[in-house]
């Protein structure tokens, strides 16, 4: 039925569109052709001043009405170096392009009307102007050099990888050489976001170990992997730099963070990096937005007394390549804390490495014979700790802030003692 | 300043010319004789003008096509709540009903945006355009009987017709058709576990993109053999119309960037039946890890993008030498610098080789060497700015009729400039570390290459619809097609500048998921009624096109427009060989105009001495 009244609408609008055209025609005839031929022209030629008029309004209105949404303006200010770096290369673009769009656009519709035909009139003969072109070849040349020197600075400052000498840490102490390396694995349809653990160093891990529960394919024997943490979200923290190593188990994916404009492939079988530095925590940026309005109003308007927008706020983790059909799905949050936030959170975490909750006493262990590992040592220690001071009459989870505001405990831990030899990797998955 | 004489001893209107090259073409009868029978005249037919119009009207098929599969997926993003249960007796089991309430299966929806993509920028921007026009005005401008080959040139059209074939019935596949982008990227398009649409729907796609390939490159070989070796007397290279330019450069382009995509595709077809592994390495899918180790997907997009930069510029540069032409003659002015917009041409077109990488920033190449694509890709810009300088400096001073061709032609440039110019942030690798993939990056081209190529057709077939048929379209139709779509077009499209500029990226199938995302949900309702609005406006141009062939109003003169170019030198409805007699001698460019108070002086017709003079004064 739906379709027999559209197909009746269709042929309804065509008998129509050609009525229209054939009336246009005799009433042209009628007027005379040249008469037609004048209507046309100043009709088209007006048009044409309106279009630019509107069109320009247009651009430059819904740009500011556009402004508090888009990143690097109005509230949403940009809390990574590089991504400050990058939005004045792209207003610095804005400036020279918009210059250009404007005199262009005017120009163009400005002639066009100027210019309309009139009877009588012979058009300039200007087959060309040697001058002239030399000219617009060469100030966009400079332009563009301009555009291109900034450009690649702000480029190679943001691609430029960790120092040799910097080293990845688990837990920070505030030292200008160190960095926090983490691992985003993609995969159909979800991030694997994989911590170092306390060691700062990531373990090996092998495509074909994948299995169930151990989702990237860490290899246990690798001591590495011991201490390394399945998150479900990334906790990071602030003023640190942080090296995302991003890799895939399947198709392409994209790391993608919009707000701190990180944005990298994530390949199979080859690790790509992106190293940043949030240089403000979710709870300062919650903050920030609750001086505008527009983050003031409920978040779920359905539920007026509920918490604001700003409240709920979040950094996201985003897949930004076609990964197949669930590819606009691949959401994990990302959390900026202060770094003593940061050390309670790791400490309180160590015990939830994958190696511990899954594989350690099982078979698959190949630490097996050895009774306690450092890590459990450690574990067991800080668990003693917290329980023996029983003035605090609350003992609590370890992440309570007092704990995290505590001299960075822990130093380094010495990796347990296991083989050396690189681990037979075939094995470790079946 | 002496004014020239006008010379009618050269009116195109006379059927005799003054000068002519004969080629005896007339002397045996072979030229009209596989003309006498409906099967070789309407479908297997040799002669350029009829293979032009099959390219013509099958890209509007497609055209038709792939715009309605974008009104679908627009519904989805504009209206996710609405239901689409009304799709189901076309979609079937692609729309899921469950409480009365249909959505798009998100398969599906990926299905249709690689569909589109790959059908507008092939079918439609590639085979419609190039091969329409090509087909129609080499021949005709460069005073040739017809192509170097017209049995090429027929089986061109048809393996095109063949691509296309097999590219329909892949939608009818129960996996789905191709669902990986338009671009193909394995190891998504390698690997049927990785998503249904990759197993018969990407090998179909696959054929039927080869085919395509074999369709581009025996149109091409014959366009450049025709242009290098069947112009008339006196039409040197450098003075050829800038549409004939373009046509030839692009035939170039075709022929040295499509092969590559062949060979990647043939790559990829390698690691899905054979078991290779050029594309595919450490993969773990589908529960199971696969044993290919050692191949990189980056070196398809390599291979890709050595296709997929100059085949944007494949689309483009025909629609520019179209709308160089059609603004020069209803501004009646030379084009503007001539030798430089060709020079611009051979420059874009070099160009277009050395900066495929600009598409490959974010993908994991090395970071040094995106420095030398942004070098590279930021100077196509000065050629194009000049050309852009040129096609306004036409106007300049000019004496404008606004017909809907030279309308279409105006839209074109202000399209280009607002496409052409967020390029010039996206080359600039910095900057596209927050654009890449995003919906800036769907503004950039849908402006510059599909709505700007648009643009450039529709400017096409306005102005030489009376070449095609006899007829002339309707004006005020067009004019409404024209502001329609140039207002819709600028709904549609500009907005996605700011989605992209928050963050959001492209190939999503819902906002909802992300808070950063889901702020657009008005944006994105008035993007989907800007669109299916400016649908609905082509339908006119649809009505028109056709009414017009069989209604419209007569040409009755053979050069309406006042042109000097060898086209309009043809009877009107040209038979095969285009030219009752000996093909007309040329003996100056295509752009004069308004030359020395005459309006327009026929390439057909010579110097005289009063003219030289007349050079000579205004030669510095
Ligand atoms: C000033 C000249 C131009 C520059 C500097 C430029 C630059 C770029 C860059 C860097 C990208 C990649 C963006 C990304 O994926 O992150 C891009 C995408 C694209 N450009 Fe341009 N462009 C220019 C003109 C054109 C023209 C004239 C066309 C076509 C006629 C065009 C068509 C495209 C297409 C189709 C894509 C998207 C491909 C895809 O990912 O599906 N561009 N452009
Ligand atoms: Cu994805
Ligand atoms: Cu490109």
């Amino acid at each position: 039925m739906m379709y027999v009244v559209g197909t009746l609408i269709l042929v309804f609008i065509i008998v129509i569109v050609v009525q229209i055209g054939n009336i246009t025609e005799v009433a042209a005839r009628l007027r005379g052709e040249k008469q037609a031929e004048h209507d046309k022209n100043e009709f088209n030629a007006r048009m044409m001043i309106l279009f630019m008029v509107g069109f320009l309004v247009y651009s430059v209105a819904s740009a500011i009405y556009y402004a508090p949404y888009m990143l690097g303006y109005g509230p949403n200010i940009l809390p990574t170096q590089h991504a400050r770096d990058i939005m004045q290369l792209f207003n610095v673009t804005l400036f020279f392009t918009g210059i250009v769009f404007i005199l262009t656009q005017i120009m163009l519709f400005w002639f066009a009307y100027k210019y309309r035909a009139k009877e009588g009139r012979v058009a300039l003969y200007m087959p060309h102007d040697n001058k002239l072109e030399v000219v617009w070849t060469l100030i966009p040349a400079v332009v563009m050099a301009i555009l291109v020197v900034f450009g690649l600075m702000v480029w190679n400052d943001t691609m430029s990888d960790v120092s040799t000498e910097a080293e990845s840490v688990g837990l920070v102490t505030g030292k200008d050489n160190e960095y926090i390396e983490i691992e985003a694995t993609g995969m159909q349809f979800a991030w694997t976001l994989r911590h170092p653990g306390m060691d700062g160093k990531i373990g090996e891990k092998y495509y074909k170990a994948i299995t169930p529960t151990n989702q990237v394919g860490q290899v246990w024997d690798d001591p590495k992997n011991i201490d390394d943490i399945i998150l479900d979200e990334l906790v990071l923290p602030v003023n640190t730099t942080i090296r995302a190593r991003i890799t895939s188990r399947d198709v392409l994916h994209n790391f993608d963070i919009p707000h701190f404009f990180v944005k990298m492939d994530a390949v199979p079988g080859m690790p790509t990096y992106f190293k940043f530095t949030p240089d403000m925590t979710t709870e300062q940026y919650r903050e920030h937005l609750s001086q505008y309005p527009e983050w003031n109003v409920p978040a779920d308007p359905d539920e007026p007394d509920g918490p604001k927008r700003w409240e709920e706020f979040n950094f996201e983790l985003a897949c930004a390549e076609l990964c197949g059909k669930s590819h606009y799905s691949m959401r994990k949050i990302v959390r900026v804390v202060t770094a003593e936030e940061y050390n309670a959170w790791l400490l309180a975490n160590e015990e939830k490495s994958l190696y511990l909750t899954e594989i350690r006493g099982t078979e698959e262990d190949p630490f097996l014979d050895k009774a306690t590992l450092t890590i459990e040592k450690r574990i067991a220690d800080r668990k003693a700790a917290d329980q023996a001071p029983s003035d605090d009459p609350t003992p609590a989870t370890p992440e309570v802030e007092e704990d995290a505001a505590a001299p960075a405990p822990a130093p380094a831990p010495e990796t347990p003692e296991a083989p050396v030899d690189a681990p037979e990797q075939e094995e470790a998955g079946q | 300043m002496a004014d020239l004489k006008h010379n009618d001893e050269f009116l195109i209107e006379e059927v005799k010319f003054a000068d002519v090259m004969e080629d005896g073409f007339h002397d045996h009868h072979h030229g009209d004789k596989y003309q006498s029978n409906f099967i070789t005249h309407y479908i297997f037919s040799q002669d350029h003008k009829m293979i032009a119009k099959q390219f013509l009207i099958t890209g509007m098929f497609w055209g038709v096509i792939g715009g309605l599969m974008s009104l679908v997926f627009r519904l989805q993003l504009g209206f996710p709540e609405a239901s689409l249960a009304w799709l189901k007796p076309i979609l079937g089991k692609w729309i899921v009903v469950s409480d009365g309430v249909g959505t798009l299966d998100p398969q599906f929806y990926y299905a249709l945006v690689t569909m589109h993509g790959t059908i507008l920028v092939f079918f439609v921007l590639t085979a419609g355009l190039s091969g329409t026009f090509s087909n129609l005005l080499i021949p005709l401008q460069l005073g040739a009987r017809d192509m170097a080959s017209p049995l090429l040139n027929m089986l061109s059209y048809w393996f095109f017709f063949l691509a296309g074939a097999i590219m329909f019935a892949s939608l009818f596949l129960s996996t789905g058709p191709f669902s990986g982008g338009w671009t193909a990227y394995p190891p998504l398009s390698g690997l049927p576990q990785a998503s249904s649409g990759s197993g018969a729907g990407m090998t179909m796609w696959i054929l039927s993109l080869v085919f395509f390939v074999v369709s581009v490159l025996l149109g091409g070989i014959n366009y450049i053999t025709t242009v290098l070796n069947l112009r008339t007397k006196g039409m040197s290279l450098w003075r050829m119309p800038l549409t004939i330019w373009a046509f030839f450069i692009t035939a170039i382009l075709g022929l040295l960037s499509f092969p590559v995509l062949v060979s990647g595709l043939f790559l990829v077809m390698c690691d899905r039946e054979l078991g290779t592994s050029f594309f595919l390495n450490e993969i773990f899918v589908g529960g199971q890890a696969l044993e290919q180790v050692g191949g990189s997907p980056i070196l398809y997009q390599h291979l890709f993008w050595f296709l997929g930069h100059p085949e944007v510029y494949i689309i483009i540069l025909p629609a520019m030498g179209l709308v160089s032409e059609v603004l020069a003659v209803n501004s009646r002015k030379p084009i503007f610098g001539y030798q430089a917009m060709v020079l611009s041409i051979l420059a874009i077109a070099f160009l277009s080789f050395i900066v495929w990488a600009h598409h490959m920033f974010m993908a994991g190449v090395n970071p040094f060497i995106s420095n030398i694509f942004v070098i590279f890709t930021l100077i196509i810009a000065v050629p194009s700015a000049v050309k852009v300088f040129n096609w306004i400096a036409t106007l300049y001073g000019g004496n404008i009729r606004f017909n809907p061709g030279m309308l279409f032609a105006i839209g074109f440039v202000s399209l280009f400039i607002s496409g052409g110019l967020t390029g010039i942030f996206l080359g600039n690798s910095a900057i596209d570390i927050p654009m890449h993939d995003t919906y800036f990056v769907v503004a950039h081209f849908h402006i510059v290459m599909g709505v700007a190529a648009f643009f450039g057709m529709f400017a096409g077939v306005y102005h030489w619809f009376p070449k095609m048929y006899g007829r002339f379209m309707n004006d005020t139709l067009g004019k409404i097609h024209f502001w329609g779509t140039m207002i819709g077009a600028y709904a549609v499209f500009w907005p996605m500048h700011y989605l992209g500029m928050a963050g959001v990226p492209r190939r999503y199938y819902s906002f909802t998921t992300f808070d950063f995302s889901s702020q657009f949900a008005e944006t994105n309702q008035f993007i989907t009624i800007a669109a299916i609005i400016t649908f609905g406006f082509q339908i006119i141009f649809i009505v028109n096109f056709f009414y017009s062939i069989f209604y419209g109003k007569k040409q009755t003169t053979r050069n309406p427009y006042g042109a000097t170019t060898l086209e309009w030198t043809t009877p009107i409805n040209a038979g095969h060989g285009n030219w009752p007699g000996g093909i007309p001698a040329v003996h100056r460019g295509a752009y004069d105009y308004g030359k020395g108070g005459r309006e327009y002086i026929p390439q057909i017709e010579p110097v005289s001495d009063e003219e030289k003079l007349f050079d000579e004064e205004h030669a510095h």
